[in-house]
This record gives structure tokens, C-alpha cells and sequence, in this order.
């Protein structure tokens, strides 16, 4: 059987599935669940590289394009965020994540 | 089976194994490197497919800059990581129950959909004459120029951002002040000493 659109999808499901399984599981540690939303965007990625090839449409890698732009600066940005907080309260469990009582 | 589809199977096979080791790995430094490998290997299912510059990009953005940026991050931060796996198994049958239940949506949509006539069974090329670089670059600086010009504002905004929240001033370390320099006159900067002779200073 020949590698079609399906395969690709079935994958890029599997890995979204396992990036919010992640995300529940290791519901302590932020550094996990960055890397977790990371694994659902590369997800998201393999979806719209898929349909842009199987489509003969070159949009949709294009925004894979911007949709990797946005994941680096949210990794950055989220990161950054990570280390002040842990020169504050000296840790990173999500629980101690109180400050603003919300 | 062709070349093509055990390439697939290899990628894609390692791919999901290696997720699955990011998220239930004991050491988020092995979480680090088991997301590279998940990451190249998905670079590789893109260039089976004829996707070469987003697989390029991916390599070099995600393992290049994104996931040292994380292994910076976990082996600088000194936390007590088997305090934070506590209440990982009490988190599981909740999370294996809606992983199960959202993959299987996931498989029927995609099992059951069937697709229109614009979706060719095999890899089709936009534009065929040219490479997928060029290709992508003539849709990228036209059409979606402004969106070009918003992902770079995006960047810079998240560098600032980055270096704006980590950036402090410690104590007691000695700092350039420009103004204080730029004030400087004669009179501040020399002492003119009149030394008498055979008695020194």
C-alpha cells in the first residue's frame, strides 16, 4: 500500500494525542509541559506539510512556516518566564505557580 | 513494501516512540533529547514527502535553537526533578483515558473521512519546475509579505521580551555609566601636581 495523505494524519494524530497526554501526566513540571505543547505544534506541522503536498498547494507550508516562528518565540519567551520565576520562588512546580491567587 | 514506505515506517515509527519517551522519561534532560530525535525524525518524514525546507527548518530551529535552549534551561534551573514525578501515576488513568478517547476521534475523522478530488494520491509539486525552496519563496515575499514582516516583528518582540525579563542588575558590580562618561571635563579627569624637587610626592 502506497504512503498517502492518511499515514501522515495518523501520525500527526498520534503525536498531538501523545503531546496532551503529556501534558496531563506531568502536570508538575512546566519544563515537560513546554516540551509537550512543542510535540502538538510539530503535530499541527505534519498535518499542514501533509495537506500542502498532497493538495499540490505550497500555502500550507508556508504556514507550518509561521506556525514554527510562533513556537520558537513562545519557547523563548516561556523559557524566560521560567527562569525569573525560579530566581524568585526557587522552584518550578506548577502548584507553587500561586502568586496571582487565580 | 517500496524503499519509500519502510523509510516512512522507520521514521514514523521512531517519531511516535520517541514522543512517547519525552513525556515518560524519569530525567527531563533525556525528555530534551529524546524531543531532538523526535524532531528529526519528523524533518525526515518532510523530506520523504518533498517538504525540504521545512525539514531543514526544523532541524535547524527546533534541534538547533529551541531544544538547546531547553537543555540549557533544565540543567541550569538545580531542581529536585523526583519530587516534581510525584502523583505521575495518579495522573495516568485520567490521561491514558483522554489520550485513548481523543486518538480515537483523531483515527475515525481520519478513517472515515473521505477526501475530496483536489487530494491526489500521491506527492504532487506545486510548481514543479522549480525547487521547494524557490517555490516557497515567491508564494513567502508576494503574497505573504506583511505576514513575513509580522513573523520577524514576532521574533524581535520575543527577543526583547527574553532578554528584557532575565536581564538584572546585581550588587556591587562595577557597570559602565555613559553619561557619567560623557560629562567628563579636564578639571574632573587631571590633577595637575607642581612636584618640589629632591622631595617627591
Amino acid at each position: 500500500m502506497a504512503i498517502g495523505l492518511p499515514h501522515y494524519l495518523t501520525v500527526a494524530a498520534i503525536l498531538f494525542t501523545l503531546g496532551t497526554l503529556g501534558i496531563f501526566l506531568n502536570r508538575k513540571n512546566v519544563i515537560v509541559i513546554l516540551m509537550s505543547v512543542e510535540l502538538i505544534l510539530l503535530a499541527v506541522n505534519i498535518n499542514l506539510v501533509a495537506f500542502s503536498i498532497f493538495l499540490g498547494n505550497i500555502v500550507g507550508q508556508v504556514f507550518a512556516l509561521f506556525v514554527l516562528t510562533v513556537a520558537a518565540a513562545e519557547a523563548a519567551i516561556g523559557l524566560a518566564i521560567l527562569v525569573v520565576f525560579y530566581r524568585n520562588r526557587g522552584s518550578i512546580a506548577v502548584e507553587d505557580i500561586n502568586t496571582m491567587k487565580g | 513494501m517500496s524503499l519509500a514506505a519502510l523509510f516512512f515506517y522507520l521514521f514514523a515509527g521512531v517519531a511516535v516512540a520517541s514522543a512517547f519517551m519525552v513525556i515518560s522519561s524519569r530525567n527531563p534532560v533525556h525528555s530534551v533529547l529524546f524531543l531532538i530525535l523526535t524532531f528529526v525524525n519528523a524533518s525526515g518524514l518532510f523530506i520523504l514527502i518533498g517538504a525540504e525546507y521545512i525539514a531543514m527548518l526544523l532541524i535547524v530551529v527546533y534541534v538547533g535553537a529551541v531544544a538547546v535552549l531547553f537543555l540549557f534551561v533544565v540543567m541550569m534551573l538545580d531542581v529536585d526533578f523526583v519530587e516534581l514525578r510525584q502523583g505521575f501515576l495518579q495522573y495516568l488513568p485520567v490521561g491514558v483515558l483522554v489520550g485513548m478517547v481523543f486518538l480515537a476521534e483523531l483515527v475515525l475523522v481520519v478513517g472515515s473521512w473521505t477526501f475530496g478530488a483536489g487530494v491526489t494520491g500521491a506527492v504532487t509539486s506545486a510548481a514543479p519546475e522549480v525547487s521547494n525552496a524557490v517555490a516557497i519563496g515567491r508564494v513567502l515575499y508576494t503574497d505573504y509579505v506583511y505576514f513575513f514582516q509580522a513573523a520577524g516583528f514576532i521574533l524581535l518582540v520575543a527577543m526583547i521580551g527574553a532578554i528584557v525579563l532575565t536581564l538584572r542588575h546585581k550588587e556591587n558590580v562595577k557597570r559602565q555609566s555613559i553619561p557619567v562618561q560623557n560629562a567628563r571635563t579636564k578639571a574632573m579627569a587631571i590633577d595637575v601636581v607642581k612636584v618640589p624637587s629632591g622631595k617627591g610626592l
